[in-house]
């Protein structure tokens, strides 16, 4: 069985507002990833993707804060740390986190090599700027971007560069976890392209040991992942493997994205899109029941009183192994919504070109 | 083919001279018809907002000229651009950024009606119009009265923006990336209500994207633009499956899919 590299149980953080309101914008958010492995996060905007991802780091700064739950990285548990701690030991070695719109971020007045000195001296104060040097340069020419690049301010750098440049400086130290946040969707698709095959290369050299990937753009995550999670308001409402989640979605709102997929295929333009209705629930006071109720058409009375829980479905995996049955949350039946998914008239997008 | 509502011929736009010269959009020709989709597809820098704005008489054209309903358009007085904008409006990437800051949200539609000539209606009539266009959008007029922008959502706003065309019921509508950076459930209720008003209100609408996957589901004919250049135009299903442009093939190969495999090795040579 592959190595566990990071593990999150029961996660829970939120956003304490001026007027103390607490927002829970990751509610018992549980999952895992493998060695080698990519996962995908999407989800309607505001769910709790970048919230999530500040705090798989512990990166925890008002209004922030921590409220409960266990991350563990390569057997390591670090749920609890200190914010200086988690810059010392945690930042750059164990995770490397690429913000949205992190490339537009970068101080104009400092060259490229000054960044990679901060990350490194962050976690090692002594070590020189020619051994940092040194090591910069041999990983930009490993993963084919101009050394030259160092001496450059970000100004000096197209948006496909600078993207590529902002994942090398954040992988330097080779972390066993790389978040990237929607890191090519401000990208023209050639560069895109680009910045996610530099990825890829990455974890093939074993420079990274695991990745996730949050993006709204789905068909790059369907070719990007191995595995997808979509959020709702906050929570898990259903992961699997990248091709069940496209092609055997399950939860009403992940059938509704799938539903969503646009792509320049033969046959994907006849098929009508169709919207949900309504916008997700205020995460302030977010319902008892199922948060996507006031959304979902399926919805029956017992959706809005009772608590929804995540669960397992679906076969054992060729080894065996539980860790790859799907999960989801709904009070209905898995054979259930496919039988009514299937009366509907099915996928949107099988309805095309073979797959 | 139905009746042309805006044509250009040789459109150009210069910015600066010398060393520093850019041509951002180099001698375009086109013809939009009444109720048509057209989508104008490019990458990055290929002048895409630059052609938008000379549409919308914000930017002046360097060379060429622009028909508006089968006439030489004349924008040279502050009156005649007045009542150009009553034929043609925009929505922008950026909700925010469309907005006075400062007006509320029922003045902002309020304007919208006295533009098209509703100002002496009794008030009643104009809430009955501004209640209207919002429940086209979903929104609730009664919450959105006496907000600012700058508190609604970034859905809010986007639908905002649609209601407000509801009620201006342009001739044309230029959406420049008005999707871009939102989850695909919530592209899918924006798109919706743009085909639902153009079909409320009969208009034309350009679409702007860099997304060719979009370009190809919504719109009736794509134009492609490659250095302030089109480099082919045609129906979409032409030009998206049948490509002849090496730069719009490039464009197809590049962008993700879901039936066929993303090939990488070709951009990466
Ligand atoms: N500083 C903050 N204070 C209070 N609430 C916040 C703060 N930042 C985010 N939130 C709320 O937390 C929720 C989750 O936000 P988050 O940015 O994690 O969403 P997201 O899934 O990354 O969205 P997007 O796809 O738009 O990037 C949202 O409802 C948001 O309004
Ligand atoms: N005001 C200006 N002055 C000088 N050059 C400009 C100006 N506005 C745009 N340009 C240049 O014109 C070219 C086309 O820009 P434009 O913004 O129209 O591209 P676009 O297709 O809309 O790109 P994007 O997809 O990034 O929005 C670019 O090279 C840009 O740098
Ligand atoms: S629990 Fe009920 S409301 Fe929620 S997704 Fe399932 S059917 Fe819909
Ligand atoms: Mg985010
Ligand atoms: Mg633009």
């Amino acid at each position: 069985m592959a190595k566990k590299m990071l593990e999150v149980k029961d996660l829970t953080t939120k956003y304490i507002t001026r007027f103390r309101e607490n927002i829970y914008a990751v509610d018992h958010v549980s999952f895992e990833v493998e060695e080698g492995k990519t996962l995908g996060i999407a989800g309607e905007s505001g769910c709790g993707k970048s919230t999530l991802a500040l705090s798989l780091m512990g990166y925890y700064f008002p209004p922030l804060y921590y409220s409960g739950g266990e991350i563990t990285i390569d057997g390591r548990n670090i749920s609890g740390l200190k914010p200086d701690d988690v810059r010392k030991s945690i930042l750059g070695t164990e995770i490397a986190y690429i913000p949205q719109a992190a490339m537009n971020a970068l101080n104009p007045t400092a060259k490229i090599i000054r960044f990679i000195e901060d990350v490194i001296h962050a976690h090692d104060p002594k070590k020189t700027k020619k051994d940092i040097y040194d090591l910069a340069k041999e990983r930009f020419e490993i993963l084919n971007l101009p050394s030259d690049v160092l001496q450059k301010h970000s100004v000096e750098l197209s948006g496909g560069m600078k993207q590529r440049t902002v994942i090398a400086i954040s992988t330097i130290l080779s972390p066993k976890v790389l978040i990237a946040d929607e890191p090519s969707s401000a990208l023209d698709v050639t560069s895109q392209k680009l910045v996610i095959k530099m990825m890829y290369d990455l974890m093939n050299m074993g420079y990274i040991k695991s990745m996730i990937f949050i993006t709204h753009e789905l068909p790059l995550l369907y070719n990007v992942t191995d595995d997808i999670m979509v959020m709702y308001a906050g929570q898990i409402v259903e992961s699997g493997s990248a091709r069940q989640m496209v092609f055997d979605p399950v939860h009403p709102y992940s059938k509704g994205l799938m539903d969503s997929i646009i792509v320049p295929e033969e046959g994907t333009r006849d098929a009508k899109l169709t919207a949900i209705p309504g916008t997700p629930p205020n995460l302030k006071d977010p319902p008892k029941g199922c948060r996507f109720a006031d959304r979902c058409k399926y919805v029956m009375p017992l959706c809005q009183t009772s608590f929804v829980t995540m669960r397992r479905f679906g076969e054992l995996d060729d080894d065996g192994n539980a860790e790859s049955q799907r999960r989801y949350r709904c009070i209905v039946p898995v054979h259930e919504l496919k039988e009514t998914f299937k009366r509907e008239g099915g996928l949107r997008n099988t309805g095309g070109a073979a797959i | 083919m139905s009746d042309s509502v805006l044509s250009g011929k040789g459109i150009t736009k210069v910015f600066g001279f010398g060393d520093k010269k850019t041509i951002a959009v180099d001698h375009v020709d086109f013809d939009f018809h009444e109720r048509e989709l057209v989508s104008i597809v490019g990458e990055s820098g290929s002048g895409k907002t630059t052609l938008v704005k000379m549409l919308l008489g914000l930017l002046s054209v360097t060379e060429g000229d622009i028909y508006f309903m089968g006439k030489k358009r004349d924008i040279s007085t502050r009156g005649k651009k007045r009542e150009y904008w009553k034929g043609i409006q925009a929505i922008f990437q950026d909700p925010f950024s469309s907005y006075n800051m400062f007006h509320k949200i029922d003045s902002v539609l309020l304007d919208c009606i006295n533009m098209r000539g509703g100002a002496g209606l009794p008030r009643s009539k104009k809430i009955e119009m501004m209640t209207e266009a919002c429940g086209f959008v979903n929104l609730k007029f009664a919450e959105l009265t006496n907000k600012y922008p700058f508190e609604l959502s970034g859905g809010q706003m986007q639908r905002l923006m649609i209601a407000r065309i509801f009620l201006l019921k342009p001739k044309i509508l230029l959406a420049d990336e008005p999707t871009s950076m939102i989850d695909a459930c919530s592209r899918a209720t924006i798109l919706d209500m743009l085909l639902q008003c153009r079909d409320e209100v009969g208009m034309m609408i350009i679409f702007i994207t860099h997304d060719i996957g979009l370009a190809y589901y919504i719109s009736d004919s794509v134009y492609i633009m490659e250095h302030g250049k089109f480099v082919e135009h045609g129906s979409a299903d032409d030009v998206i499956l049948n490509p002849s442009a090496d730069y719009t093939k490039r464009l197809i190969n590049d962008v993700p899919k879901i039936h066929a495999p993303w090939d990488f090795g070709k951009a990466l040579g």
